[in-house]
């Protein structure tokens, strides 16, 4: 279980990296967070999002069209 | 001298504003406020009609006319509209309305909404000085946050940005 949980569903670009970003904020360094997605393109922006900004993307998922990626809170 | 990095050490980005209807609105919107959640610095120039984007009262319309890429989903098929019937008064306001919706529909964030984003993540405004002067604008019509810059004031901060955009 990921410490704190983000229901992105029915958001477009680029409305799931910055809701993900702000959410970030209430993170502490080490924790992790879930986030829930049905942007096809959130897969590649939350990779690029990851390695941009130093976070760790943990997993990444697709089951019946809804995206599920685990990021750990690095910086 | 110029610095290869800005003051705070990221990487910078930065967005000439030229357009102002709805649909040129997005662009440089969603690429400043995402280029801010990935930690760079952001810095857009409003200017000719970009600057309207920073009036209180932001309501971008679209127009069709001479616009033949604009084709809407619409009864199973993809609409255009004729220029002969984008000229028709109330055309493009019932355009407007449509992209809207369909923007809802689909979770598209509004033009308002990723303004305030941009201003939330302290993405720097600037609008041209002389845009103002021409169009009569000051920034008492603005909402809180731009600085007034002109051509150097851009040039200045594009030689320590890694990317530079014209929209």
């Amino acid at each position: 279980m990921a410490d704190h949980s983000l229901d992105l569903k029915g958001l477009n670009c680029p409305l799931p990296i910055l809701k993900t970003k702000k959410a970030l904020k209430d993170v502490a360094v080490g924790d992790t967070l879930e986030v829930l997605a049905t942007d096809p393109g959130s897969t590649a922006d939350f990779a690029a999002f990851c390695r941009i900004t130093g976070n760790e993307l943990l997993e990444h998922a697709e089951e019946g069209g809804v995206y599920r990626f685990v990021l750990r809170k690095v910086t | 001298m110029a610095n290869e990095v800005s003051a705070s050490g990221a990487k910078s980005m930065t967005l000439i504003v030229t357009k102002g209807t709805l649909d040129w609105a997005y662009p440089p919107f969603i690429l400043a406020t995402t280029a801010a959640a990935m930690g760079l610095d952001v810095t857009m120039f409003f200017t000719f009609y970009g600057l309207p984007l920073l009036l209180k009262e932001l309501d971008p319309q679209l127009s069709s006319l001479g616009n033949p890429a604009m084709k809407m989903p619409m009864l199973g098929a993809h609409m255009g509209l004729p220029n002969l019937v984008s000229m028709i008064p109330g055309v493009d306001r019932a355009a407007t309305t449509m992209m809207k919706n369909l923007m809802k529909k689909k979770g598209v964030a509004s033009i308002q909404e990723l303004r305030q984003l941009a201003v939330e993540a302290d993405v720097r405004l600037i609008a041209c000085q002389m845009t103002m002067d021409l169009f009569e604008y000051t920034l008492a019509d603005m909402i809180e946050g731009p600085e007034l810059g002109g051509a150097a004031t851009y040039i200045e901060v594009a030689t320590r940005s890694q990317i530079n955009l014209f929209i």
